[in-house]
C-alpha cells in the first residue's frame, strides 16, 4: 500500500520548542485515521506540519511529492471571519479554487456542483443566506460543502466536531467515511473516544511523544491512555538541548 | 433664491468648480472601494497611517522642485510605500502587530515631513500640502486623479475574488496555494495611490476622508460587498457635489466642508440606519415568526 505522510523522526514546534517529539511513522493512503491526545499534545502542531504550515525543527516529513492544494485542510474555527458579508454559496464555490483561481469565469457547471454539495451536507435552501447569519453546526457544514468541492486526495481536519451538536456530527462523520470509501487519506483531530472507536480504523495517540500509532483498539486501551495523561505537557524556559539520537 | 441657483449655477459660471467636481467624482470612483476593502479587512487606521506617510515625501518632492505636481506625486507615493513595507517587514519578521508597526513607522515619516516643510518651505506651502486646494485642481492634477481611479477600478476588478478571499478567509487560500502577500502588496500600492490622488484635492490629512466615511457609513444601509462598494461611492460622490455648494455659498474652505458633509453622513447613518444603527436597536420592530 502507498504512503501519504512518511515521517522520519520528526521534531515539530515553536521557538526551538518541541511541541511534538521526536515522531517516526507513516500515513497511508487511503487510511482513515484519528489523532487523539490530552490538550497541548501537539495535535494541532502535527496537521500544520503535514500541510507544510510548519517547518519541523528536526527529521523530515516526505509528502511524496503531493501539492499543498491537494490537500484539503480543516483549520480551528478561529481563523475566519464569520462577520464578513459573504453568502454560502460564494463560501462554497471556492472550494473549486484550483479550477477558477482568480480569474476564471465561474461555470453554470461548477454552480450547480456546488448547490449539490450544499444538499449533501443538509443546507438545501440556505444558498443565498448570509454566513453571518448561521449557528456554528450550520456553519461547519458549509465548510465541509467547500472540502468537497476541493476534491482533494488528502483531507486533514483539527477538531471538526468541537462545539458541534451529535446530529450535525453524525451528518458530518458520514462524509468522512464517504471520504474514506472513495480511497482519500482522511487525518482528523479528535477528543472523543467513542466517535473514534465507532468510525475510526486508525489512531496515533499523542502526548508530544507519540504513546501508540495503529488499529484504533489497541491504541486506546487503558494503560496507553493513563501514560498520556500522565505525560508532562510543560514548556521548560530554561529546557536544554535535546540530545535524544546523538551519542 | 431659486433652486438652479442654489444647485447648478456655481458649475455652470466658474470653471474652476466644474474642475473640482470632476476632482471629486474621480476620487469618490477609486477612492470609496479602497475604503469598503479597508474597512472589511480592519485595517481602517492603517488608511489614516498612511495618508500620514505621505507627507515627508510631497515634501522632498517640493524641495527638489518646487511646487510641480510630478515630483510631489511621485514623493508622496514612494514615501507612503516605503512606510508600508517597512511596517510589513516589521510585523512579518518579528512578533510586533501590524497596527503598531504601522504606528511607529508613519509617526516617524510624519515628523520628518513636518521638519522639511518648517526648515525649508513657507507655511502657505505647508497649508497646501496638509489641507490640499480642490478649487485650484488644474488640468494636469485633474488628469492624474483621473488616471489613478482608472488604474485602481481596472485593478480590483482583475483581482477582487482574491481580495475578497484573502480578507474573509486568509489560511483557505494560504491553504489552496493562492497568492496570499502578493494581493496584499498591491492593494497597499492601490491605497497609496489613491492618497496621493486624494491629497492633490483634500490635502494630507483629509485625503483619507473620502476614503473611509462613506465606507463605514455604507456597512449601516447594505450588507454585500459589491453593494457596499457602490453605495459608498454614490456617498462619496454625494457628500463631493454637497460640500463644494457648502463651501461656495457660506464661503467655507472646500477641503473640510466635503469631508464634513461625508461625517454628517456618517453621523446619520449611526443614527437612522436600516442595519445595526441606534434607531433599529432603540424601536425594534416585532419579531418574525421564523
Amino acid at each position: 500500500m502507498s504512503v501519504a505522510f512518511d515521517l522520519d523522526d520528526v521534531t515539530l514546534g515553536y521557538q526551538r520548542h518541541p511541541a511534538v517529539h521526536h515522531l517516526s511513522g507513516q500515513f497511508k493512503s487511503g487510511s482513515l485515521t484519528a489523532v487523539v491526545g490530552p490538550n497541548g499534545s501537539g495535535k494541532s502542531t502535527l496537521l500544520k506540519g503535514l500541510m507544510g504550515l510548519l517547518r519541523p525543527l528536526d527529521g523530515r516529513i516526505d509528502r511524496h511529492g503531493v501539492r499543498r492544494s491537494a490537500i484539503a485542510y480543516l483549520p480551528q474555527q478561529s481563523d475566519i471571519d464569520r462577520s464578513f458579508p459573504i453568502s454560502v454559496i460564494d463560501t462554497v464555490i471556492l472550494g473549486h479554487w484550483r479550477r477558477i483561481g482568480m480569474f476564471r469565469r465561474v461555470s453554470h457547471a461548477l454552480r450547480q456542483q456546488a448547490e449539490e454539495a450544499l444538499i449533501s451536507v443538509g443546507l438545501q435552501g440556505f444558498a443565498q443566506r448570509q454566513i453571518g447569519s448561521l449557528s456554528a453546526g450550520q456553519f461547519q457544514r458549509v465548510l465541509f460543502a467547500r472540502m468537497l468541492l476541493q476534491d482533494a486526495p488528502i483531507v486533514l481536519l483539527d477538531e471538526p466536531f468541537t462545539a458541534i451538536d451529535s446530529k450535525t456530527t453524525m451528518d458530518l462523520i458520514a462524509v468522512l467515511r464517504r471520504w474514506h470509501a472513495e480511497k482519500r487519506t482522511v487525518i482528523a483531530v479528535l477528543h472523543d473516544h467513542e466517535q473514534v472507536r465507532e468510525n475510526f480504523p486508525e489512531t496515533l495517540l499523542l502526548a508530544r511523544e507519540p504513546v501508540a500509532w495503529g488499529p484504533t483498539a489497541e491504541v486506546l486501551r487503558a494503560e496507553h491512555l493513563f501514560k498520556a495523561r500522565r505525560m508532562a505537557e510543560s514548556w521548560d524556559d530554561r529546557a536544554a538541548v535535546c540530545r535524544r539520537g546523538f551519542p | 433664491m431659486d433652486l438652479y441657483a442654489v444647485l447648478f449655477e456655481p458649475f455652470v459660471e466658474f470653471g474652476f468648480m466644474r474642475r473640482a467636481l470632476v476632482a471629486c467624482l474621480a476620487l469618490s470612483l477609486g477612492c470609496a472601494p479602497v475604503g469598503v476593502l479597508l474597512v472589511l479587512r480592519r485595517m481602517s487606521l492603517i488608511g489614516d497611517a498612511l495618508s500620514h506617510a505621505v507627507l515627508p515625501g510631497a515634501a522632498i518632492g517640493f524641495m527638489v522642485a518646487g511646487l510641480s505636481l510630478m515630483m510631489m506625486s511621485l514623493g508622496g507615493f514612494l514615501a507612503g510605500l516605503a512606510v508600508a513595507a517597512l511596517s510589513g517587514l516589521v510585523s512579518r519578521v518579528t512578533p510586533q502587530r501590524e497596527d503598531a508597526s504601522f504606528a511607529a513607522f508613519y509617526l516617524i515619516s510624519l515628523a520628518v515631513g513636518v521638519l522639511i516643510i518648517s526648515t525649508y518651505g513657507s507655511n502657505v506651502d505647508l497649508m497646501h500640502v496638509l489641507f490640499g486646494t480642490i478649487l485650484a485642481v488644474d488640468d494636469a492634477s485633474l488628469l492624474l486623479i483621473v488616471s489613478i481611479s482608472s488604474i485602481t477600478l481596472l485593478t480590483l476588478a482583475a483581482i477582487w475574488r482574491g481580495l475578497i478571499v484573502e480578507c474573509f478567509d486568509p489560511g483557505f487560500l494560504r491553504s489552496v496555494g493562492g497568492p496570499g502577500a502578493r494581493l496584499h502588496l498591491v492593494f497597499l500600492i492601490l491605497v497609496v495611490m489613491n492618497l496621493v490622488a486624494g491629497f492633490h484635492a483634500l490635502g494630507t490629512l483629509m485625503a483619507v476622508g473620502l476614503m473611509m466615511l462613506p465606507a463605514a457609513s455604507a456597512r449601516f444601509w447594505v450588507g454585500q460587498v459589491a453593494t457596499l462598494a457602490v453605495l459608498s461611492s454614490s456617498l462619496a460622490l454625494a457628500a463631493g457635489y454637497a460640500g463644494l455648494l457648502l463651501s461656495y455659498h457660506a464661503n467655507l474652505p472646500s477641503g473640510p466642508a466635503i469631508i464634513l458633509v461625508a461625517g454628517s453622513v456618517y453621523v446619520f447613518s449611526v443614527i437612522a440606519g436600516t442595519r445595526g444603527s441606534l434607531l433599529a436597536q432603540w424601536l425594534p420592530r416585532r419579531h418574525l415568526s421564523a
